[in-house]
């Protein structure tokens, strides 16, 4: 089976990819896996994946394209082949997303050669887990505004404030730290660290919480944390075009470097679970309006295939950003709604918590439900993404 | 085309298929811009409402349309057409309907596929690929896109055949030269070329709200149809085996259509000012407008696939694949007809305002061998099971 337009190195490595991973199958556990990275709560869950990430890294389909000196493996438009053969096959996700997606890019831009020896090995390894430090209880979707402040003294910086939802930071060796260096200026007036977390002076990470009961992410106290200046990157000042190089790679992260988040395709367990259902006196499979309803997202699931493969012929593109921008909401809303829907065809069976018996597929529907809210909410939520998107590709007047 | 092949990835949308597209935008977008399209078949409200005058259309750029080999797209390399990939004619018909061309294009596209499934459809293939415009006479009165239904019946009479009966809903009726016409003869559904000057043929125009186009109903009084012309002794298999084109092809012109009532109604947002700001500023205006992309463009991607699929997959996918399409398409231009009309506020409530030409259109389009409902209703029976 060949695939057209591929390099030589390019499908070398794709036959290399599938070999590996068709003789590399997850390993069996009987630990209690979470639906996504964000319901991560457990230690033996994150060696879990700590040790899949780490193969997937030696056998090259992790840092796949980063350059040899910085512990990659120094291909060439290998990394989407690795991304897109590990989600066929359903692979578990990549631990340390934060790491991947947004310090990594983010070093490789703006960062020293020093730090990127320094940072980048460890973390396409997962050796150590990097978290996200932008939200604040004040800068949410208006997120320069940042009250977080870190103060120079002599070599190094002083921080002090308030992170919230941050994700990872309970296993987080690092965090990538957008901070206020000066208050005379919104977006000028800030500076972005690569700050040490765990076990560093200064810095309490608190476990929040989520509405599921769940723990998964966390809120970070800085009190007089001082960190040296070699951490930070880029200038004084240019935080928010660091913040602006993440953000551009986070909501893609999901689907790229995380891979294979779902191992059963979404459609055939939802018409499983109709099938296995009750509604009105005969199976939910045989109501119209389910059916009809599950038919609709079997078409959104099917266009999200098809968005992505149009996306890549440039001739059917009259905006080259308008298809990959607007994936991120299709995703999500994708997600949510077949969840959503599971609840609906469940019925009465909905109402039941994971841990008990009757539940229809371990309680999966209501969890992953309300777990999909993290996808529609985080990375800048929803409305926002509909505001850039309007903006920038529709070109309509900002709304701020 | 051969169907072990895999499907591309670029659907088969390549260089040869850009260029008919593009070229097909540079001369809709200088014969007819939406300024002389209203001159065109909107000029005066009365006409086709009131008199019943017959929709207008712009026969001169008809004539070049066919010197440039449109309706030979689908006609196979053997019978004397072009064989153009369906992604190819999907890309074309994209740009029919952002422009709203009144033409037997689409018509005659539709027919063709159903021409070219049929074992005897041959010698009026090669007619088409000369000109020839064709349309089909398939539907019953009450509108059923079930293909084995229908109101006319045919009789042996010697070597011929006497049709009797009519068919409905035939559109662009009034610009067909044949139309491709299933009976039902004894235990048998045939399939025949009509020329549309046969003896007790005639046409009876529907009052329509589309301005872009005319249908008719076709009756039928002892029409006899010679031999030759009998082009399918199964009706339905033809029909079915070309159903996916149909549904594509309707499918791009919605898409098209959509395309524009999107950025037409996105340029108004940017102009209209209320509240001392363009519409454009309010959330209320604008995120339902990134809605409508995000539909156009699903209902789009899978347009080229379903085109695709028509030439590299088999039957089965590409059926599921065209109904999926139709399905989005027919939704999305739903959506964005209706956002198009309240976003322009009273204006657009008018006469004098372009958008209920498009809305019209795609109006009519999402109806045409069924609007998303049906198409998922059918859907759920190949992907769920029979009730
Ligand atoms: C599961 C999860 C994990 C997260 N992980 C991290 C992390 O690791 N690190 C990190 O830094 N942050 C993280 N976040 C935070 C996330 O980025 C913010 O929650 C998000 O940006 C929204 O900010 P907010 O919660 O303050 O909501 P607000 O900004 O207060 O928004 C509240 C509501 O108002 C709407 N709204 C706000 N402004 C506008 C506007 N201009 N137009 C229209 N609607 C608007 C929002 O869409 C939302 O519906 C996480 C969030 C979640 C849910």
């Amino acid at each position: 089976m060949s695939t057209p337009n591929l390099t030589a190195e390019q499908i070398e490595f794709q036959e290399h990819a599938r070999a590996w991973l068709a003789a590399n199958p997850a390993p069996e556990t009987q630990i209690d896996l979470p639906l996504s990275q964000l319901e991560l709560a457990k230690r033996e869950q994150v060696e879990y994946y700590r040790e899949w990430q780490r193969s997937c890294y030696e056998a090259g389909l992790v840092g796949t394209d980063i350059a040899k000196e910085y512990g990659g493996h120094g291909h060439s438009g290998c990394q989407d082949i690795a991304n897109r053969e590990m989600s066929r096959v359903g692979a578990p996700f990549l631990l340390n997303t934060v790491g991947l997606s947004m310090m990594i890019p983010a070093v490789l831009k703006h960062g020293t050669e020093e730090q990127k020896r320094r940072f980048i090995p460890k973390a396409l390894s997962a050796e150590e887990i990097w978290c996200q430090g932008f939200s604040e209880p004040g800068a949410g979707s208006d997120m320069a505004n940042q009250q977080t402040m870190a103060v120079r003294r002599g070599e190094g910086w002083v921080v002090n404030g308030h992170k919230v939802w941050t994700s990872f930071g309970q296993f987080a060796k690092h965090m990538i730290l957008l901070a206020r260096t000066s208050r005379d200026h919104k977006y000028d007036g800030l500076s972005f660290f690569l700050c040490p977390v765990e076990g560093h002076a200064g810095v309490t990470v608190k476990p929040l919480v989520k509405m599921t009961g769940e723990l998964g992410f966390n809120e970070v106290f800085f009190e007089d944390c001082v960190i040296d200046d070699s951490l930070r990157l880029d200038e004084v000042g240019k935080g928010w075009t660091v913040a602006m190089t993440v953000l551009t790679h986070e909501r893609g992260a999901a689907e790229g470097a995380g891979g294979g988040i779902r191992a059963v395709h979404p459609i055939e367990r939802l018409i499983g679970l109709a099938k296995s259902s009750q509604r009105g006196g005969g199976l939910a499979a045989d109501d119209p309006v389910t059916r009809d309803a599950i038919i609709r997202q079997a078409i959104v699931h099917e266009g999200i295939r098809q968005d992505a493969r149009r996306a890549r012929v440039p001739a059917l593109n009259d905006h080259p950003m308008r298809l990959p921008m607007g994936q991120g909401v299709v995703r999500t809303e994708f997600e949510q709604d077949c969840a959503r829907l599971g609840v609906d065809i469940a019925g009465a069976r909905s109402t039941l918590y994971k841990h008990d018996d009757a539940a229809p597929d371990n309680g999966y529907w209501p969890l992953a439900y309300m777990n999909s809210y993290a996808l529609t909410i985080a990375g800048g939520s929803n409305e926002i993404q509909r505001n850039i998107l309007g903006e920038r590709i529709l070109g309509m007047p900002k709304s701020k | 085309m051969s169907k072990s092949n895999r499907p591309p990835k670029d659907f088969g949308f390549g260089a040869d298929e850009e260029m008919l597209r593009d070229l097909a935008r540079k001369l809709l977008g200088e014969r007819l811009p939406v300024d002389k399209l209203r001159t065109l078949v909107a000029e005066d409200h009365a006409a086709v409402y009131e008199r019943h005058e017959r929709q207008r259309w712009d026969e001169a750029l008809w004539k070049e349309i066919v010197e440039l080999g449109w309706t030979g797209l689908a006609v196979p390399e053997q019978d004397g057409g072009v064989g153009f990939k369906r992604a190819g004619i999907a890309g074309l018909v994209e740009e029919v309907g952002r422009f709203a061309l009144p033409s037997p294009l689409v018509a005659t596209l539709n027919a063709t596929d159903v021409l070219a499934q049929a074992e005897g459809g041959r010698q009026w293939l090669a007619r088409i690929a000369d000109g020839t415009t064709a349309t089909l006479a398939i539907t019953n009165a009450v509108g059923s896109w079930e293909l084995g239904e229908g109101d006319l019946s045919a009789s042996e009479d010697g070597g011929n055949l006497v049709l009797d009966g009519a068919a409905y809903f035939v559109q662009d009726a009034f610009k067909a030269d044949v139309l491709v016409v299933a009976a039902q003869c004894g235990g048998d559904r045939v399939l025949c070329a009509v020329p549309a000057d046969s003896t007790g043929l005639s046409l009876v125009p529907d009052r329509i709200h589309d301005l872009t186009r005319d249908q008719a109903t076709a009756r039928f009084e002892g029409v006899r149809v010679a031999e030759e012309n009998v082009v399918s002794r199964d009706a339905v298999g033809a029909l079915e085996r070309a159903w996916p084109s149909i549904l594509v092809t309707v499918a791009a012109d919605l898409v098209g259509c959509a395309e524009w009532q999107l950025q037409t109604t996105v340029q108004y947002a940017k102009d209209r000012k209320q509240f001392d700001r363009p519409i454009g500023f309010f959330q209320a205006v604008k995120h339902p407008l990134v809605n409508a992309m995000l539909d156009i463009d699903r209902a789009r991607s899978l347009v080229y696939n379903a085109a695709c699929a028509i030439d590299f997959d088999d039957p089965a996918e590409a059926l599921k694949a065209a109904r999926m399409a139709k399905s989005a398409a027919s939704d999305a231009g739903a959506f964005i007809s209706d956002r198009s009309v309240q976003l322009h506020g009273g204006i657009g409530f008018t006469w004098e305002c372009d958008v209920h030409i498009f809305f019209k259109r795609s109006m009519h389009n999402q109806a045409l061998y069924g609007d998303g409902v049906y198409q998922r209703k059918k859907l759920a029976s190949t992907m769920i099971g029979e009730i």
